[in-house]
């Protein structure tokens, strides 16, 4: 009987957040200590000790065995990356233990420890060596490595002077060759053109068929479905389920819907005084019909409903009356606000009900999810109407590519396109 | 790089400080110390306008500055020695002291990109900064052994104690830094101590004057600072003269607890260190 590559039992991993107990310098350690003395016999209570504790990955017992390929899936935060860093022994586990057995090696980066001023072949043997390869494996694979990297001409030149292309392509060949019996990745493929890409995709079908071990995260659930046999579907830290990987990506996209109803209005968490409304959101398309998300190339239009019986009986005036939308990224991080009294606004008319679009021209975010925050107010005197989170779309890939790239990996969240001329010399051939 | 074949489990578990596996799991990652000091050595003086020329410039301005104040000035008596040979034989060793342990504090923080994303054993990279400043040393030594061919110095036999002596000034730096750095992951405090521990110690220790000052009873008590059997013995070794004895034992018996302690404690954090660097 062969033994397990990976076996998990009783996994944890408890981490301190908030500032209470995480102490920079002594002076703070010290504070610290005196204030948990003064707890413990002044009040009596240590009841706010447990929410500065986060349970990362809680209770988590697997098996994978040898020649394995096993996606992990999960939203974020799930504590997928945290198992990654217990299983490639980066950060200890608080209760439990792993059983690995052969050699583990970890890509959760490519390039780690590249140092700006050496050459190519000096970063090489470097990052090899601190991925864990010997001298002499580096020595034999050297001439793939550079072959795969396609940097050949420039390996004796500083990293500092590579383009960042080049830098990555030299920095993936290198985790490529990694050979050891396990390898637990996480998404690292998303780098280098389109071109370079495809190679990496290639070299990961390589790795997997080869009868190695594999744990690989990723949100790319195509890249999941194609290289995985099993899935692992993890959630707030805990393990829901284990299966092909077919089952879990569905779990996982069934779960997915239910949580998020992208394209619906929310009115969870409303507040303010009421008096007028908002009562609808819907993004919609050229042709006035509501969609659940549009390319980032198109403008985007928000329709919104908006009840206004209660104006006459206020005491205000629907002149001072503002609309704002404040769209924001996935993790609430606010990008952008527009209100109705900008430049280009509209003034609400005078009847009970209205519906009113602003129309915001493409191209306009990177493919993913946004929300959208509403508020209705009189500014400085009266918060009449806020919902956070009353909307959520998403913009989706472009339809026609206008960036040899994939959008999602490029930097930046804002998407737009800048008119480019050559200045000098002059005058430049258009390519 | 981690030898280990196919079939041997290792268990990944709450951490238990020193043990068993800790210097096997350092000789199996020999190779990647050996590129950390590498690579440290090679980047130390990039973009530089002297270059090495520092590992020069700083024991021998220092040596001046004595000279003049301690040597002339004050009349420090130097045992017999010329003063500027007196002074230099101890900067030497001293300088590498401090910077080596200087690194070795510092040295966690320098790396933490790499030890959030990948697992070696932690002590490397401590060991490291402590091997990597013997470059410096080097060249200070050559500079030292031109010196005293020009007061026609002619060290006898004893030299054979020079690498044991510059072994015990490793551990040192090596015993004391290993604690710091672990302190310094979590308390920062340790950046702006560092110096000026560095300092008190060089004046606890006989670099400026020679420890036949210290009251023969005290000697042994004089010992308690690694540093002084170091210095006083590497003097012995290359001048001649009576045998520190004592002085070095007491410090080579010191080293050996601090080396230790810092150790098991080094290993007992180094499992959180990628979470709270």
């Amino acid at each position: 009987m062969t033994r397990a590559a990976i076996h998990a039992e009783h996994l944890g991993k408890r981490y301190t957040i908030g500032h209470r107990r995480r102490s920079r310098t002594a002076r703070d350690a010290m504070a610290g200590a005196a204030s948990r003395l003064y707890e413990r016999w002044g009040s009596g209570t240590k009841a706010a000790a447990t929410d500065d504790t986060l349970w990362a990955i809680d209770d988590v017992s697997f098996e994978v065995a040898p020649g394995e390929v096993v996606g992990i899936i999960g939203r974020n935060g799930a504590g997928k990356s945290t198992l990654l860093k217990v299983l490639s022994q980066i950060t200890e586990p608080t209760t439990g233990f792993v059983d690995v057995t052969g050699r583990i090696g970890s890509l959760l980066e490519v390039g780690t420890g590249f140092h700006e001023d050496l050459s190519g072949r000096e970063n090489t043997y470097l990052n090899g060596a601190i991925l864990g390869m010997t001298r002499a494996e580096i020595d034999r694979k050297f001439d793939e490595i550079v072959a795969f990297a396609e940097v050949d001409r420039f390996i004796d030149t500083p990293v500092k002077h590579y383009s960042s292309g080049m830098y990555m392509r030299l920095a993936f060949a290198v985790a490529a060759h990694l050979e050891t019996e396990i390898l637990v990745v996480d998404e690292v493929l998303a780098v280098g053109d389109v071109h370079f890409q495809k190679k990496c995709l290639g070299k990961m079908d390589d790795i997997a068929r080869h009868g190695r071990t594999v744990l690989f995260i990723s949100h790319n659930m195509e890249a999941i479905q194609r290289l995985c046999t099993r899935g692992l579907l993890m959630d707030r830290g805990r393990l829901v389920m284990s299966g092909s990987v077919g089952e879990v990506v569905a779990q996982y996209r069934a779960a997915e819907q239910s949580v998020v109803e992208v394209g619906h209005f929310n009115t969870r968490g409303r507040s303010g005084t009421g008096w007028a409304r908002v009562s609808g959101i819907r993004l919609v398309d050229d042709r006035g019909r509501s969609v659940r998300g549009v390319p980032p190339e198109d403008d985007l239009v928000f329709q919104i409903d908006v009840d206004l019986a209660g104006v006459s009986t206020s005491g205000f005036s629907l002149r001072g009356l503002v609309i704002e939308l404040v769209i924001c990224s996935d993790q609430g991080q606010p990008l952008l606000s527009l209100m109705n009294v900008d430049d280009g606004g509209v003034e609400l008319p005078s009847a009970t009900t209205c519906a009113i679009t602003a129309r915001l021209p493409g191209p306009t975010f990177i493919p993913g999810r946004y929300r959208l925050n509403v508020f209705v107010g009189i500014p400085y005197l009266e918060h009449v109407d806020e919902i956070p989170d009353a909307f959520e779309f998403e913009i989706a890939a472009p339809e026609r590519p206008w960036r040899p790239y994939e959008l999602h990996i490029t930097r930046g969240i804002v998407c737009r396109k800048a008119q480019w001329a050559c200045v000098s010399p002059a005058p430049c051939a258009k390519p | 790089m981690p030898t280990a074949a196919v079939d041997i489990t290792r268990r990944l578990q709450p951490s238990q400080g020193w043990n068993g596996r800790t210097l096997s799991d350092i000789w199996a990652y020999r190779e990647l110390l050996y590129f950390f000091i590498w690579r440290d050595i090679k980047v130390r003086y990039k973009q530089t306008l002297l270059g090495a020329g520092w590992a020069i410039i700083q024991p021998l301005m220092t040596m001046v500055v004595f000279t003049i104040f301690f040597g002339h000035l004050a009349k420090v008596p130097s045992d017999g020695l010329p003063y500027p040979v007196f002074s230099l034989m101890a900067l030497v060793p001293w300088t590498y002291f401090a910077s080596a342990l200087a690194g070795c504090s510092t040295s966690l923080s320098g790396y933490q990109h790499i030890i959030s994303k990948v697992y070696f054993p932690r002590l490397i990279i401590p060991i490291g900064a402590v091997v990597a400043p013997l470059v410096d040393f080097a060249i200070g030594f050559a500079i030292l052994i031109g010196l005293m061919a020009w007061y026609r110095i002619v060290p006898g036999p004893s030299i054979v104690w020079l690498p044991a002596l510059m072994l015990l000034a490793l551990a040192t730096a090596a015993g004391v830094g290993v604690w710091l750095a672990a302190l310094n992951v979590r308390y920062r405090d340790v950046r702006y101590v560092v110096p000026f521990v560095v300092q008190l110690w060089m004046f606890a220790t006989p670099v400026a004057y020679p420890a036949s000052l210290v009251p023969a009873q005290w000697r042994a008590v004089y010992g308690l600072n690694p540093m002084a059997g170091v210095i006083e013995g590497f003097r012995w070794a290359l001048a001649g003269g009576p045998a520190p004895g004592v002085i070095t034992l007491v410090s080579a018996a010191v080293v050996v607890v601090l080396i230790a302690g810092g150790a098991h404690y080094f290993r007992r954090l180094e499992g959180t260190f990628a979470d709270v660097i």
